[in-house]
């Protein structure tokens, strides 16, 4: 497949791999966090940590959108399906994501709400024009990547004079939780979580540019590479950040140059200004409530806010007592720590929200990865 | 009034109604101006409850399967309901190492289906029993109320004849043994999905839905030892190694690099975000051989048509843990996993 192959080509693979196992110091060793679900992705179905020394560690981080999703906001979705008898559409991982008193949005399907898959906001805006008599809500959730689709649905259902049509907005910051897991006690003070630099958003980066991600370097002396999500980017940010590293350099690189700039994407970032505002705070599973990490519907739009529409708040709902995701997304634990993992919590019956879709550290590491944890299998 | 004459069945505009299904005049008038017609052969022309057949010489046993068939949509580039509901249990006949002889066919028709539709694909029924040399020898049609169906569902059941010696099993796969597939996988799969209505994508796709008891003759015939032969339905490769590899008490180990991918399955699945090793085939055919008989079971597959696609793409091993892992093309390792959920729903 062209411009796509390129990018997974196993022989330029190893020859980075040689070259990060030579610049990589013997006498140190290197922590990096993945920040995007789409990394840990492509790490996991691609072996790249097969071909990484062993002194050099990747810790996945938070960035999968459905991860990061608290139970009491699928609970939000499920009773305006339910109980408002709306046609609910979302992206497909959400269908699966756990919810309170054992429901998910499939499983609430299957008791007879109308839920929908769709793969992208302008499909769920087509579902209300075709469908008149019935209320049509959007579960609007990810990064910055969704963001501008989502605002741009909302713009033409007000041109439209659509009066069917709302979004329960759950878009998240990415900034926010980068800043969020530096300033835990784990990275800032405990040192539990060692963090010598990151691998920068791919996708969200397109959209926000690699400028946002210039304070973290600064203030926290975290190197940032800025990655495409197909393997070869993988390793080679890799390597970017172990020069950083060893020249005790904490910059912000950009590896994604065929699609990132510093400014990123006006036109979209405008798009969302206009139709968004900052959310004082927004619960964010494993983070806790972070403030302005989210947003939500202006004024001037709220007639498609959903919350608004059908009064349905928030009630926040605890994890269950032994998930580990709260520690998995933040780089605390490893899939493997956690008890549940692959006993209780398997693909098939998530617990945690990082087992349910393919870009979350469990779901990925029990995929694709876990034959690592067992020493007996052979080669 | 005219003596003797029925209105014949408007097979342009009409449409199922209630009183098909009913044990009437009406249902014999289905089957006698649409079905008979099409399908007909000595057999359904007895026109009792069941048929009689006569079965093959010599030392053997029987084999049955059983397939219930539900795609949507009815019709897709390459087949339809229809041969699929034939290629399906053929297959899964043949795959055990049996000549299939006879099929079933069993219809639930929703109220209100156009009969023009329904003929169409009891034509490539017909057309597909044909080419394969079985005939459907009983049948049975139900009609349910409109919103209680999807149009078309069709059951097939298939009976073939084993002739003595030959033990095919999915519990068979042994440490040392070689893995081959018969062609490009993930056809059928993409070319379900890029029919549906929310993913339009002008795509040159089309299902490989085939018989493959003509390929599985051609590769028994080579007298080598074949241990497991199964097709990749749902689920995929990557699933039905998974059931074998269970089945089978063994672990595998497949080279991403010599998985036969078409080009535009790889590039329609990169786009939706799917993995080709969990798309359905609906002809192709996974064999597992002696590991000394793996060139010669290539060759084999080679030389017949449903097979010039084919590849040696793993091996069997030793592994309690049964797992199916897979060198990528990048150079790592991972496992290949039992399909979670469902990737692409009612597919065949």
């Amino acid at each position: 497949m062209k411009y796509v192959d390129e990018y997974r080509d196993g022989e330029l693979a190893q020859g980075l791999a040689a070259a990060i196992a030579k610049e990589a110091r013997p006498d140190r060793r290197y922590h990096f966090m993945e920040f995007c679900g789409g990394h840990t992705h492509a790490i996991s179905r691609y072996g790249v940590t097969d071909l990484l020394p062993a002194n050099v560690r990747m810790i996945h981080g938070p960035g999968c959108p459905v991860c990061v999703l608290p139970i009491g906001r699928v609970d939000q979705a499920i009773r305006l399906a339910l109980k408002h008898n709306v046609i609910l559409c979302t992206y497909g991982d959400c269908l699966r994501v756990p919810a309170s008193d054992g429901l998910s949005l499939l499983k609430a399907k299957a008791r007879g709400a109308d839920i929908r898959m769709v793969y992208s906001s302008a499909d769920a805006l087509k579902l209300a024009q075709e469908n008149p008599e019935k209320q049509v809500v959007f579960f609007a959730i990810g990064f910055e990547t969704t963001t501008p689709p989502t605002a741009v649905a909302i713009k033409q259902a007000k041109a439209m004079g659509l009066q069917n049509f709302s979004v329960l907005c759950c878009h998240v910051l990415t900034p926010s939780a980068i800043s969020n897991i530096l300033e835990s006690p784990e990275v800032r003070k405990l040192g539990t979580v060692p963090l010598d630099g990151f691998i920068g958003p791919a996708h969200v980066s397109t959209i926000i540019g690699s400028r946002p991600y210039e304070f973290f370097a600064e203030e926290y002396r975290k190197p940032v590479v800025i990655a495409g999500f197909e393997p070869l980017d993988v390793m080679q940010a890799i390597r970017m950040l172990v020069r950083q590293v060893n020249e005790g350099r904490a910059e912000v690189e950009n590896e994604f140059s065929r699609a990132v700039s510093r400014e990123g994407n006006l036109k979209a970032q405008n798009l969302v200004a206009e139709v968004f505002e900052l959310r004082r705070a927004f619960e964010w599973r494993g983070l806790h409530t972070v403030p302005y990490s989210a947003l939500r519907i202006r004024g001037g739009f709220a007639e498609f806010d959903a919350e608004q529409r059908f009064g349905e708040n928030y009630v926040s709902v605890p994890d269950h007592k032994a998930c580990e995701c709260g520690a998995i997304l933040r780089g605390v634990k490893r899939p493997q720590d956690c008890k549940l993992f692959g006993t209780v919590c398997t693909p098939e019956n998530p617990i945690g929200s990082c087992m349910v879709s393919s870009e979350g550290a469990c779901a990925a590491h029990y995929t694709y990865g876990r034959y690592r944890d067992i020493t007996s299998v052979r080669d | 009034m005219k003596q003797n004459y029925i209105r014949p069945l408007d097979l342009k505009h009409g449409r199922v109604d209630m009183s098909h299904g009913s044990g009437g005049r009406a249902m014999a008038q289905l089957i006698d101006e649409l079905f008979a017609p099409l399908l007909g052969n000595d057999y359904l022309a007895q026109g009792n409850d069941g048929s009689v057949m006569p079965l093959p010489e010599g030392p053997g046993r029987l084999v049955m399967a059983t397939d219930a068939h539900v795609v949507s949509p009815l019709f897709f580039p390459g087949g339809d309901i229809g041969c699929l509901s034939v290629h399906g249990t053929i297959n899964d006949v043949a795959v055990m190492g049996a000549k299939p002889l006879y099929l079933s066919a069993s219809f639930i028709l929703e109220e209100g289906f156009p009969l023009a539709d329904l003929k169409r694909i009891v034509a490539s029924m017909a057309t597909a029993a044909q080419e394969a040399g079985v005939p459907v020898v009983t049948g049975d049609t139900k009609v349910v109320e409109q919103g209680k169906g999807d149009g078309v569902f069709i059951s097939t059941t298939g009976v073939g004849w084993l002739p003595a010696g030959i033990a095919l099993s999915g519990n068979r796969a042994a440490p040392g043994d070689a893995i081959l597939v018969s062609g490009p996988i993930g056809d059928h799969g993409m070319a379900i999905m890029s029919q549906r209505e929310s993913l339009a994508f002008e795509s040159p796709i089309v299902s490989d839905t085939a018989a493959l008891h003509g390929l599985v003759a051609a590769l028994l015939a080579s007298g080598i030892a074949v241990k497991v032969l199964r097709d990749p339905t749902r689920g995929g490769l990557g699933t039905t190694l998974n059931e074998i590899a269970r089945q089978s008490g063994v672990g595998m180990m497949l080279q991403e690099a010599r998985i036969p991918v078409q080009p535009a399955v790889a590039a329609a699945c990169e786009f939706l975000g799917l993995d080709p090793l969990y798309c359905a085939c609906e002809g192709r055919l996974i064999a597992i051989v002696a590991g000394e008989d793996r060139h010669k079971a290539l060759a084999a597959l080679q030389a017949h048509p449903l097979g010039s696609g084919a590849a040696i793409v793993g091996s069997v091993h030793e592994d309690p843990h049964h797992f199916v892992q897979m060198t990528t093309g990048f150079g790592g390792k991972r496992i290949v996993d039992w399909l979670t959920g469902e990737q692409l729903p009612r597919i065949c």
